[in-house]
């Protein structure tokens, strides 16, 4: 008996017996825009999704990442092993994941928020897009805390999505987070705040 | 509540199921409100960008591609996901995925498993299948729970609880959900709130994890999941083994191709510039997610809807749900008088197809109304973001209805003297002259009450009396 | 020189309309056109086509496609009509391809073939309009239909609410599916007095006589009145209502 695989796949040249021809795709679409000031568009649109933006100064970045902590009154951290020791402000108590050492969930369930770095950033839509690369840690690290505070630099800020997705390696994890978890599953209307971190800070530094 | 792929077993012909919901006030209310919004929100987003029509035309072309070539990208996609550590598997139909998947998840000692939001498990019944062989199904998307709790049936694609409002939402929870708070308010934060305490521990625990797939790309085996709510990541995330099934035709030619889906789909869908979450995994991570991942490629009905030359267009769908949400027939009777997972425009044009060939007499009749639900008022193929000629498919599967009748049937007798009257103007002149007598029932101009089938006009219309002389006649007389 | 034009009456107009064919030719006059009605005419075949009944569609298609041989314009008050002869008779048949091209609505023809928006009518109404769906998504007529309403003298133009919605005629969909027909044309006929208008126009007698038919039935005081009985309305020749 042949394969559930060489049938269907027997099925799909018979059905294409009239041999379709694949058309050229028109990629005349905008690939980048002038958007003016990306970065300012990243911060509104990011705000617009409830998002809190700050824009920062790069220099200033250890004090900022502090008074962020400190408004939101989080004083046990997560972050990948490898985020930047400056960021690591004192005052809190931090615990480290990697791959190698992996924090379990109740750990990251019970702390009061993360910390990471991002690896492009979309203005046209407000996204941030996280590929587990340096600063990232793994997916669950920005998952399971309720608050994630991230940290975007001003040059990994692009217009849109075709620029956005050129500049990711399509093999990584990938996570693109526009605003906080958010649902419209009640008459079609948007509320934030379900399953994924209900509160998303973006400090833009430049 | 019995499954066929595809449909629900028992259900009506869409006239009769339509009957039954046009006379639910507190439906009508909620969908007016729920699609009212929608429309106005996905106006606003896809007008903000500049090059919309030109996306829809490129992801026309991309997936026409990808149905033109589907033997090419499936077998390129499956090397992929094998090379990076995931396992393939192939479908023939419902009966098979769910018994792909169970054997999975028996394999992986589990009892329970989450649940991300997907059509494909939707349409093949899976979640009763996994119930029959002792395995409990938990659907962890707001309004899939919302269904799942209340034990209803889905009637919109992207929210399958849109014929509830907030207080009703309210009162399955209290009554279903455990632990739910019997001071509950109807506040859809303090209803999301709820939710997120419910599956909180169920994520947390979960060993399998199922899900569907919006995209999956060929030549780099990347798997697209798009969501909202946070649930998707935690079930792609947090359990051992992820179990995806996805219907053969999302699959995507290449990575770049996603540019012009993750523009169409959110802006299309829930009016976003993007929605809030997007997962992306290409196989296995090792230390990163799920240690083992299978991808089940489902056929059930879809070969043999490619093989349709216009109703092939149907597998171009994305799934966004705009079709239905600015549809005056859905907007009146909802989703459930489709009888179907895929309800609306789309449900019209693919449930048929998907479902042809099923021995239920009751179902057959049931596809065979489908593509008369629409008054081809064009507005879902205004909106769709791959371009799909939906009234098209529609008077193409009419004309497949048509040909299965037998020459003897009122309805084509009827069709067949009108186009033998109509094709010879002297015969039609005659049969306008035989319409005269139509004026000695008529007051004041209007007839009220014919016999039927006329009465389907006249139960709620009424008819012009015809003239005292036809425009033709007129002619014949001042300018013959 | 002047435009000779073929009117496409459409087998409904003709046989309970004739007060609308008989305006587009007074109209089409007035602008300077030679109006023909070539006799041979009787039905597009819109009806079986969008029924499913392809078979016979394509009979019908191929008669008006021989009627209209002979013309460089054919005009239809007609959107759906219009819309079936230009989008769809390409596909049926070779002989039905030409005929396509040629074929206009009534306001398409008077914006962009004779290039008029006033017409020098005089209608001193309040009166409302409805784009039906054909003639709005399959011919896209766009706002030349209320551009040529908004030059008309004495006409009180009034917007309707949701006017893109389907008033749920749909051919034989107002008879296989009668009830959701009758709900989409309870909000149509709910927006229509909304408004306040005394006359609910559009360009295709078929909608028409689907809301006009719920109006009556109700004694709603609102008539139903094809635009080419608006336009063709002058000063000196002012319509006046048939009882
Ligand atoms: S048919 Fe088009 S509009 Fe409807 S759900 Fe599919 S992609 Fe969206």
């Amino acid at each position: 008996m042949a394969s559930s695989r060489e049938v269907v796949l027997g099925r799909i040249r018979a059905a294409l017996s009239d041999r379709p021809t694949a058309p050229e795709v028109p990629r005349d679409y905008d690939q980048t825009r002038a958007l003016g000031d990306v970065i300012g568009l990243f911060a509104e649109r990011a705000a617009d999704y409830r998002a809190l933006v700050r824009r920062v100064r790069w220099d200033d970045l250890p004090a900022e990442i502090e008074s962020s902590l400190r408004a939101r009154g989080a004083t046990r951290l997560v972050a990948p092993a490898d985020l930047p020791a400056v960021w690591r402000v004192p005052g809190v108590v931090w615990s480290l994941d990697a791959p190698a050492y992996p924090l379990p969930v109740r750990t990251l369930d019970r702390s009061d928020g993360v910390l990471t770095a991002c690896a492009v950033a979309i203005a046209e839509t407000g996204t941030i897009v996280l590929d587990a690369g340096e600063a990232q840690g793994r997916r669950v690290v920005t998952l399971v805390p309720d608050y994630h505070l991230c940290v975007v630099r001003e040059d990994q800020v692009v217009g849109t999505v075709p620029e956005a997705l050129a500049s990711l390696e399509p093999t990584r994890p990938l996570t693109f987070i526009s605003g906080p978890s958010a649902t419209s599953d009640i008459e079609l209307d948007r509320v934030e705040g379900v399953h994924g971190p209900r509160h998303l800070e973006v400090l833009i530094a430049g | 509540m019995g499954r066929n792929p595809v449909t629900w077993l028992g259900s009506p012909t869409f006239p009769t199921a339509a009957r039954t919901a046009l006379a639910d006030v507190q439906l009508r209310g909620n969908l007016a409100h729920a699609t009212g919004t929608i429309r106005t929100k996905r106006e606003a987003a896809v007008g903000e960008l500049p090059d919309w029509e030109r996306l829809r035309r490129a992801g026309e072309a991309i997936k026409d591609d990808v149905l033109s070539n589907l033997d090419v990208y499936l077998t390129r996609l499956e090397a992929a996901v094998t090379a990076r550590g995931g396992v393939v598997h192939w479908a023939r139909d419902a009966a098979e995925a769910n018994e792909i998947v169970l054997g999975l998840v028996r394999a992986a000692g589990a009892t329970e498993v989450v649940k991300v939001k997907s059509m494909a498990t939707a349409e093949i019944g899976l979640n009763e299948a996994l119930e029959a062989g002792g395995v409990s199904a938990i659907e962890t998307d707001l309004a899939e729970l919302i269904v799942q709790l209340g034990e209803d049936r889905p009637s919109h694609i992207l929210v399958p609880a849109i014929h509830r409002n907030r207080s009703e939402i309210r009162d399955i929870f209290r009554a279903t959900m455990p632990g739910a708070s019997p001071s509950l308010s109807d506040r859809p934060a303090e209803l999301a709130e709820a939710a997120r305490a419910h599956l909180r521990r169920k994520f947390l625990s979960a060993q399998v994890a199922i899900s569907g797939a919006n995209f999956a790309v060929a030549d780099t085996g990347s798997v697209v999941v798009v969501e909202s709510e946070g649930n998707g990541r935690m079930c792609l995330t947090l359990p051992r083994t992820l179990i995806t099934v996805m219907g053969l035709e999302k699959v995507v030619p290449s990575w770049r191709d996603l540019e012009v889906f993750l523009q169409l789909l959110p802006r299309s869908s829930t009016a976003e510039r993007m929605n809030p979450y997007t997962s992306v995994w290409s196989g296995v991570t090792p230390g990163d997610g799920p240690r083992e991942f299978h991808l089940v490629l489902l056929d059930n009905g879809r070969t043999a809807t490619l093989a349709d030359r216009v109703g092939r267009q149907a597998l171009r769908c994305i799934r966004c749900s705009a079709c239905l949400n600015v549809c005056p027939v859905y907007e009146r009777t909802g989703g459930q008088a489709y009888g179907s997972v895929y309800p609306g425009p789309i449900g019209a044009i693919l449930t048929p197809q998907l479902g042809a060939g099923t021995d239920d007499p009751g179902t057959a009749s049931l596809l065979r109304s489908l593509p008369f639900a629409s008054s081809l008022c064009g507005a879902c193929y205004e909106v769709c973001p791959v371009r799909i000629d939906i009234p098209e498919v529609l008077v193409h599967l009419r004309g497949r209805v048509v040909a299965e009748k037998p020459a003897y049937a009122p309805e084509a007798v009827a069709m067949a003297a009108a186009s033998w009257v109509m094709v010879s103007p002297r015969r039609f002149r005659f049969a306008q002259r035989l319409l005269g007598p139509l004026r000695l029932l008529a007051r004041r101009g209007r007839v009220r009450r014919l016999p039927w089938p006329a009465s389907l006009w006249t139960d709620s219309r009424d008819v012009p009396a015809p003239p005292r002389e036809t425009f033709s006649a007129w002619w014949r007389r001042n300018r013959g | 020189m002047t435009t000779r034009v073929a009117l496409m009456a459409t087998c409904l107009t003709d046989t309970f309309f004739p007060d609308t064919a008989r305006a587009v030719v007074r109209l089409l006059e007035r602008l300077g056109c030679t109006v023909e009605f070539p006799p041979a005419q009787t039905c597009c075949g819109q009806m079986h086509y969008n029924t499913g009944y392809r078979r016979q569609a394509t009979t019908l298609a191929r008669h008006t496609a021989r009627t209209f041989a002979d013309y460089d314009a054919v005009v239809a008050p007609s959107g759906s009509c219009a819309g079936m002869v230009r989008d769809l008779y390409p596909g049926l048949h070779r002989s039905t391809v030409r005929v396509a091209g040629r074929t206009y609505e009534l306001s398409e023809f008077l914006v962009d073939v004779l290039g008029v928006e006033d017409v020098g009518a005089y209608f001193p109404h309040r009166v409302t309009y409805h784009p039906t769906c054909h003639s709005l998504r399959m011919l896209g007529v766009g706002e030349k239909p209320l551009r040529l309403l908004r030059a008309v003298r004495g006409l009180e133009l009034v917007e309707l609410p949701a006017a893109r919605s389907c008033c749920g005629f749909g051919g034989t969909f107002a008879l296989k599916n009668a009830d959701t027909s009758t709900a989409m044309l309870a909000d149509k006929m709910r927006n229509v007095l909304d408004t306040g208008a005394r006359v609910l126009t559009a360009g295709d007698n078929s909608c028409l006589m689907h809301i006009g038919g719920g109006l009556t039935r109700l004694n709603t005081g609102v008539r139903t009145l094809h635009l080419a009985e608006i336009l063709a309305s002058t000063e000196e020749e002012p319509w006046v209502a048939t009882p």
